[in-house]
């Protein structure tokens, strides 16, 4: 049987991944893969992240983030970018590029678009001209400044790193002379501020401290305004040493334009047009998938150098070529392979799932941008009577859903078009998966993903803690545990899924991959979706029955402040949300992988493998969703007999479906005995 | 005054030489190992040679660069993503075989069939740049032939420098032995120049460039014609050299150290 030949290359990537047919995004992966395997390993092999200290040596990085092009990947075409439209696919693909070599670069080269994001999401249109086209390094002829920004948010004061509700940082009005621009006073200390030691100017979150503003904002501050820009001291820091991190404060005068999203003046007050909560929900959105990608660039880059040193483990002494010692290494015993075979599985249910979370905002962001001008058109004002408006059309979006799981012939086909068009219907469809896509991949690719990253520093043994570990796995084990810390920690996420996990049009859609995956099954047993569609079956009973049950002092199991429900059936929802994606990436590789004739070439081993690893990880997730669930329906106990006679049915079933997962991991474990791989790192050690 | 050239640039793709590549015979005779599986590269002498041309046709204004190219266009789309993103260029893709085993004569022929047939050439400006020798194959036959074909005679190989001069001739320094170079002064174009590796570094990736060039690059990739390839050697035999490239990774090594082992090497 043809087993994997060679490490899936950027063709097999592009299939999966979808962007085969974007060449300005595959150009983009490309500036960023040659810098991160020249300058960026450069400097992390010359010991560059010994320091916690922004130093020359790494100031390198910034022009090379310019001349690359990477600089001006955020922009938009008009305002000297290179990509036109939605860029989040883009922008997680060149960090996962980064990160492959080092993630504090790819946090680098992603700071200014963080500060700009707020900017982005909610500025007024000038603002955003002013700062996106200001940000883009000059063009040969121009002669300006390049502006580069921090985002600041957390405050060295307490409360103020996750529950980002509580704001000390304060904005009062300096001066406002009747008939003039209202003065505002900004005073803002940061906390951990990433980009600060070159950034020009920096976009704070700050509460009101006048009766004469409404609310809290997001404020723009630069380093000319009147009064005090400092950098303030440097965090000292253990991970992502190639980016700069201090602690600022701010203490400025600036004009009420520097608002994001504009204001307005009602009686004598100003009223920002968003409060800072309402821009950091879009920013954070957005943001969370590239970082949660660093992580998993980090698993799959350490395929690579695992084997090379597990094949060469045995060379020297007495090994001959030819040999099974010496062309095998510790790949002759089948525990090596296995756990790297896991490691590997891990990185392509992180990828599969960080990608797809990519590409659905690609898809959200004209789709909300649209909904906001229907909204501002019927006089809907306001994120609460947003809300409400929306709530009604959920309604609508659960028929479409099960007008679209019907088979056609048998649908309303013209109500079935009409719900389509609606933007309203789409809009609340994508963001109902965007509000467990972005916090699922956030948490499990980096928390979950940095547990397994320690894996591979235990498959290069002693080598693996040292400074010589080839592929840097040792830092980049280090650096994830920062990836589960910033933009909220794994807390924050639990906290956000736990609320929008039990949305109903969620649930339909959840409801819908059931029926499809269990069809799935039958087809192509092979990709694990038999195991996916049980582990997603009992997550649903569990979570109705949470919802029903109540422990034995009568009070009501799922509830926002019993973390101890809530926490865990968020992590199960993550693990099956991940093997869903994966499942997903398989069946598009099989389709469209015939077409490519590089693909086509290796694509019965490529695809075998890719199936077991499916397989594998399907019932790792399946494990860990079925362990959850089970604590939660026994742990709160006891409970009605015919509850946990339905619930032991459902999970004997999932038990049965695992038929065949550990031969599956036998095979991919062989695969990577035979996998041909590069002579050498294509970065230095 | 210059009105500038034109210069047609022949640049095959191989496979990226991190990788072992063992050759193994096909249905379609020898190729390598994965082959199209393999990352591939633009070769990378016929880098010197673009980055080359393009430099000169920046500072000789109305002048225009081609880079035709002989591989599965596939690969060869692949290769474009970082390629187009260096210096502007038009691609002429031949979609066809590419790597070390297809006669330098058929390749040749190819090539200068395909430069023949460009839209709008002068051929009294033309300047065909190539590598001087590949890295599939070393047999630096190739830019020749295809100067042959053309009836194009002044041909200069191993070039490491061309100096453009105000009276419209062209200084060249070749490489001869030890390190000396022979200089040659041409009336000017046509000629063809296999480079050796020039004196420019790999220009940085510029999205902006490459935008341009990938709307012709598209195009160019989606009509590309087949290319048959027939007769050429018969290999009997292929094999990996014996000798095997054992890369040491020694810290700190002074450069001393290092450059007393490589005259021990080349003395042995
Ligand atoms: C190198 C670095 C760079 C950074 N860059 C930036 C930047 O550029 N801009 C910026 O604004 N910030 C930045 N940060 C800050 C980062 O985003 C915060 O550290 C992060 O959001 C966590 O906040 P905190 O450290 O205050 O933790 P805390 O808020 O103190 O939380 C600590 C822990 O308490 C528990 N916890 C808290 N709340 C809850 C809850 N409701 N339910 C259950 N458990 C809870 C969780 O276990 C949590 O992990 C950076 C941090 C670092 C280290």
């Amino acid at each position: 049987m043809e087993t994997l030949r060679t490490l899936p290359g950027d063709d097999v990537r592009q299939i999966m991944w979808r962007f085969a047919d974007r060449y300005d995004i595959q150009m983009a992966l490309q500036s960023a893969r040659s810098l991160a395997r020249t300058l960026v390993a450069r400097l992390v092999a010359e010991g560059a992240r010994n320091t916690h200290e922004w130093t020359d040596h790494k100031a390198q990085l910034l022009e090379a983030f310019d001349t690359s092009g990477l600089t001006a990947l955020f922009m938009e075409p008009h305002q000297g970018g290179f990509i036109e439209g939605p860029k989040n696919l883009a922008l997680a693909l060149v960090a996962f590029e980064l990160s492959w070599v080092d993630a504090g670069a790819a946090t680098c080269s992603l700071a200014t678009n963080l500060a700009l994001a707020p900017i982005h999401e909610r500025g007024t249109q000038e603002q955003r001209d002013y700062y996106m086209s200001n940000c883009v390094p000059p063009q040969p002829g121009e002669d300006r400044k390049i502006f580069r920004g921090a985002f600041a948010l957390t405050e060295p004061l307490p409360y103020v790193g996750v529950e980002t509700n509580t704001l000390v940082g304060k904005v009062r009005v300096a001066e406002w002379e009747d008939g003039k621009e209202p003065m505002l006073q900004v005073d803002k200390r940061g906390r951990f501020i990433t980009g600060m030691d070159f950034a020009n100017f920096a976009t704070c979150a700050v509460d009101t401290d006048d009766p004469r503003i409404k609310t809290s904002c997001i404020v723009i501050v630069e380093d000319t305004d009147e009064g005090l820009f400092d950098r303030g001291a440097p965090t000292l820091k253990m991970v992502h040493q190639l980016s700069s991190t201090r602690d600022p404060v701010f203490n400025l005068k600036v004009p009420a334009s520097r608002i994001v999203g504009g204001y307005t003046v009602k009686d004598g007050v100003i009223v920002p047009n968003y409060t800072h909560s309402e821009i950091i929900g879009a920013v954070f959105h957005r943001t969370r998938v590239p970082v949660a990608l660093m992580s998993t660039a980090k698993l799959l880059s350490a395929v690579e150098p695992v084997i090379r040193y597990q094949r060469q483990r045995y060379r020297g002494g007495d090994a001959v070529a030819g040999t099974p010692k010496y062309d095998l290494g510790i790949q002759q015993k089948p525990d090596a392979v296995l756990r790297l075979a896991d490691i590997w599985a891990t990185g392509e249910a992180g990828a599969s799932l960080g990608f797809e979370t990519a590409r659905l905002f690609d898809q959200l962001d004209p789709t909300e941008k649209a909904k906001d001008k229907i909204m501002a058109e019927r006089g809907v004002v306001g994120p609460k009577s947003q809300l409400s408006a929306l709530r009604k059309v959920e309604k609508l979006a659960i028929e479409y859903l099960a007008l679209e799981s019907m088979p056609e012939d048998k649908r309303d086909a013209a109500r079935f078009q009409e719900l389509g068009e609606d933007t309203l219907v789409r809009y609340v469809l994508l963001e109902s998966l965007a509000n467990i896509l972005c916090p699922a991949c956030k948490l499990w690719n980096t928390g979950h993903g940095a547990t397994v990253m320690r894996e591979s520093l235990a498959l290069m043994g002693g080598y693996g803690i040292t400074e010589d570990c080839p592929g840097f796995l040792f830092h980049k084990w280090a650096d994830t545990q920062l990836e589960a810390t910033y933009e909220g920690p794994e807390a924050v996420q639990r906290r956000q899924l736990s609320i929008t996990m039990t949305n109903e049009v969620f649930l339909a859609k959840l409801r819908i991959w059931i029926d499809q995956f269990t069809l799935l099954a039958q087809e192509k047993p092979e990709t694990g979706a038999g195991i996916v569609a049980k582990a997603m079956e009992l997550w649903l009973w569990t979570l109705e029955f949470l919802h029903r049950a109540k422990d034995p002092s009568g009070a009501r199991l799922y509830h926002n402040r019993r973390q101890n429900v809530t926490f865990p059936m968020a992590d199960a929802l993550c693990w099956i949300m991940a093997s869903r994606c994966q499942v997903a990436d398989l069946l598009e590789l099989a389709e469209k992988g015939p077409e490519n004739p590089i693909v086509a070439e290796g694509l019965e081993g490529t695809l075998g493998f890719l199936s077991d690893l499916s397989m594998v990880q399907a019932a790792r997730a399946a494990g860990e969703c079925a362990r959850i669930c089970a604590t939660m329906v026994n742990g709160f106990g006891p409970q009605d007999e015919a509850e946990l006679t339905a619930f032991d049915k459902l999970r004997s079933q999932l038990d049965r479906s695992l038929s065949g997962a550990a031969l599956a991991k036998d095979r991919a474990g062989y695969a990577l005995t035979q996998v041909m791989i590069p002579e050498a790192l294509d970065y230095p050690m | 005054m210059s009105v500038g050239y034109h210069i047609v640039v022949c640049g095959g793709i191989v496979p990226d030489p991190l990788q072992t590549l063992e050759p193994v015979k096909g249905p379609a005779g020898w190729g390598l190992k994965n082959e199209l599986m393999l990352p591939a590269i633009l070769d990378p002498w016929a880098g010197h040679a673009l980055f080359e041309a393009a430099n000169l046709a920046k500072s000789a204004p109305g002048s225009k660069v081609w880079l035709v190219s002989m591989g599965p266009k596939a690969k060869l789309q692949q290769v474009m993503m970082t390629i187009a993103q260096k210096v502007p260029f038009e691609l002429v893709v031949l979609d066809g075989p590419a790597g070390g085993f297809v006669e330098a004569h058929e390749v040749g022929t190819a090539l200068a069939e395909a430069i023949e047939a460009l839209p709008g050439l002068d051929k009294s400006k033309l300047l065909v740049f190539g590598g001087w020798q590949s890295a599939s194959r070393g047999a630096g036959a190739t830019m020749q032939i295809v100067g042959e074909k053309l009836g194009i005679f002044d041909q200069f190989q191993g070039v490491d420098k061309l100096e453009a001069r105000a009276d419209g001739t062209m200084r060249i320094l070749e490489r001869v032995e030890g390190g000396s170079y022979q200089e040659s002064v041409v009336a000017g174009p046509p000629a063809v120049l296999g480079w050796a590796t020039g004196e420019l570094p790999e220009p940085p990736n510029n999205p902006q460039v490459g935008m341009q060039n990938m709307r012709l690059v598209m195009p160019a990739l989606q009509k590309a014609k087949p290319v048959k390839i027939d007769g050429g050697p018969e290999y009997a035999k292929v094999e990996i050299p014996s000798q095997k490239r054992e890369t040491r990774i020694v810290k700190d090594t002074p450069s001393e150290v290092i450059a007393k082992e490589i005259i021990d090497w080349l003395g042995a």
